[in-house]
């Protein structure tokens, strides 16, 4: 399977949802809309010359001020072919959704899963959508551009070093940082 | 025996309760790190369980990208500590692509032989501690001496047992030391006879051999739908090893050998492990016997063309060997001739940072070193996104890198390759008995350090 027919074939397939194909560095890219990833992984998955059959690596991007806000990374790898393909699709931050994968392949559940944790895009028809790294009552999607580094929020509230001996020496710090 | 089993039958029907909830972790002596298992026990047999993650998760992908690209490496020592190595390379290879930067020949001699040391520290760790869990605690012991003489070789040239950060971008950070064949090839060949030792105490060990084979057995659609990679997938029969599919460094040029399971069992992945142990010393010893004379990183050794003539071979695309030059710039009446150096790609070459003996001692290099350490002023790959990845201990170590043309990443992903085994585990316990979590386990390879970053 040539590289160049990957796309073209994809491209074909698809010509209302590919918006953009591209491979620069020598990576294939292709470019959707998000209402058709599963239709498309669908058709990698289960295409007899393709056989994309494994999901690599799911993940985010934050472009911050830009719009659409959010970019939604596919890696697939067909083992058969030795072949890779890097599948994006851009999701607005008003209305912040895709449909899952967990139903093609149950390892895009955790991917997704961390995806939401980190980000906050909502995967509709997950089954178990809830944060995966973070604990529950976490604030905020910590690898957003807009959640400051330095922010703390801890589970337990720092004590400081009694040096001197002064009692109600302990404050939190999550307090100043508010 | 037989009234005991009734009582507690008794005992369910009172309750109204047949099956248990039990905590597994996340602070459980069997547990390679911090992690918890929610199980639904019904007497020994595992019902449900429910994998619970993320007590380790240092932010390693928020703090990547608010450092610049150099600053990344010694956080990714602290991704998978049991072969820190592997990490450093697969990061620095991913900011390499994207910089279209080639590392000197010797420089990957050197990364080949790194890495497949650190895989053998991997492994050895993987395998003695399920033995040492399945109560083989002279397997456990030998194998870490037999750790500690490589982590002995792996200090000698990094400096360090554990924080390496001894990759840099184009290269790494220092030549082997004097001597260091003959002593990687001493540390290996008693390795090697460590590995007959055990293979003679654990390979037909009854005990081992009863608690391993047809326990937690992954099937390959399971494998490949839960996108497992690594000694995992390879233990269900399937030859998919990224030094092998995707050869990268210079893995194409050794001759070694993909060693597969089959049954895809707890026994099958500690065979495959310690045939991938005999195949990296093999690597190894054809590295050393090959390894070319020259420069370590892209820098180090830079001979010195006229910038017009560099742009001109960038033109013509003979860019390959272009890294290993730098260019003299000539202010001329018209201006500069930066301009027109500017248009090649490699213009980057300033990405590796100079030796340290040479930072110490001369203007030039304290110069350059700072130039590419300070914020703001460091190395600027081009804009673009990377997926780049290497064949880690436990399987494909992935770095999706996003740069914005500035000389801090946009977004750094790390691929673990135990977040998909960990993510289809719970299929795999739910066939079995409590104590066979402990075995599972064991062999899984878990680090929660690449599992939670």
């Amino acid at each position: 399977m040539d590289q160049n027919s990957i796309l073209d074939r994809v491209k074909k397939e698809f010509p209302d949802l590919v918006l953009e194909t591209h491979s620069r560095l020598g990576q294939d890219t292709v470019i959707i809309s998000k209402s058709g990833i599963v239709e498309i992984a669908r058709f990698l998955k289960e295409d007899e010359k393709l056989k994309f059959n494994m999901l690599a690596d799911l993940t985010a991007v934050d472009y911050w001020k830009e719009k659409p806000r959010f970019e939604v990374v596919y890696h697939f790898l067909s083992m058969e072919n030795k072949l890779r393909l890097r599948v994006k699709a851009r999701v607005e931050e008003s209305d912040c959704e895709i449909p899952t994968l967990s139903g093609l392949w149950p390892g895009a559940n955790w991917y997704e899963r961390e995806v939401f944790d980190m980000f906050g895009i909502r995967f509709t028809g997950h089954p178990d959508l809830k944060r995966i790294l973070m604990y529950p009552d976490f604030e905020g999607h910590p690898l957003r551009k807009d959640y400051p580094k330095t922010r703390h929020q801890p589970l337990v509230e720092y004590r400081e070093l009694n040096l001197h001996g002064n009692e109600n020496t302990t404050t939190s710090r999550k307090k100043e940082n508010d | 025996m037989t009234d005991r089993l009734d009582q507690d039958n008794t005992f369910f029907e009172q309750t109204g309760k047949r099956e248990m909830f039990v905590n597994f972790g996340p602070s459980h002596p069997s547990m390679h790190g911090v992690i918890r298992i929610k199980l639904i026990a019904d007497g020994e047999f595992v019902k449900k369980t429910e994998i619970d993650i993320g007590y380790l998760h240092r932010g390693f992908e928020k703090e990547c990208e608010s450092c610049p690209y150099p600053n990344g490496f010694p956080y990714t020592d602290r991704l998978n500590y049991v072969s820190p190595l592997i990490n450093n390379f697969g990061f620095a290879k991913a900011v390499e692509d994207l910089m279209g930067l080639t590392v000197p020949e010797r420089g990957e001699y050197i990364r080949v032989i790194m890495s497949e040391l650190s895989r053998i520290t991997d492994h050895l760790t993987c395998v003695g501690a399920c033995t040492m869990e399945l109560g083989a605690f002279t397997a456990f012991l030998y194998m870490m001496k037999a750790r500690e003489w490589l982590y002995e070789v792996i200090e000698s040239v990094t400096g360090a047992h554990l924080t390496v950060s001894y990759a840099r971008i184009g290269g790494v950070k220092a030549d082997l030391p004097e001597g260091f064949s003959e002593h990687c090839l001493k540390s290996l060949s008693d390795v090697s006879g460590v590995l007959d030792e055990i293979d003679v105490l654990m390979t037909r060990n009854r005990i081992f051999y009863d608690r391993t084979r047809d326990v937690g057995v992954m099937t390959r659609e399971e494998a490949i739908a839960y996108g497992v990679t690594g000694p995992f997938l390879r233990s269900t029969g399937i030859d998919y090893d990224v030094r092998k599919a995707f050869p990268y460094h210079v893995y194409d040029r050794f001759d070694f050998e993909i060693p597969v399971g089959w049954r895809g069992d707890n026994y099958d992945r500690y065979l495959v492990r310690m045939e991938e142990m005999r195949q990296s010393i093999r690597i190894i010893r054809q590295a050393l016997d090959t390894i070319p004379p020259g420069p370590t990183s892209v820098d180090s050794e830079g001979n010195v063309i006229n910038a017009a003539a560099m742009a001109d071979l960038g033109k013509t695309g003979r860019t390959k060997n272009l890294i290993n030059l730098e260019a003299r710039v000539e202010p001329t009446l018209e201006g500069s001739e930066k301009r027109i150096h500017a248009q090649v790609r490699d213009a980057c070459r300033k990405a590796g940072l100079p030796p340290k003996d040479q930072t110490y001692t001369n203007i030039e290099s304290l110069m350059n070193h700072f130039k590419i350490v300070m914020d703001g002023h460091g190395v600027r790959p081009p804009k673009g996104e990377t997926y780049s990845f290497v064949e880690g201990g436990n399987g494909e170590l992935g770095f999706y890198v996003v740069s914005d043309g500035t000389d801090h990443p946009w977004r750094v992903r790390c691929r673990p390759p135990c977040f998909p085994i960990m993510s289809g585990l719970h299929n795999i316990l739910e066939k079995g008995q409590i104590a066979d979590i402990v075995a599972t386990f064991g062999t899984v390879n878990m680090i929660a350090g690449e599992l939670d970053r």
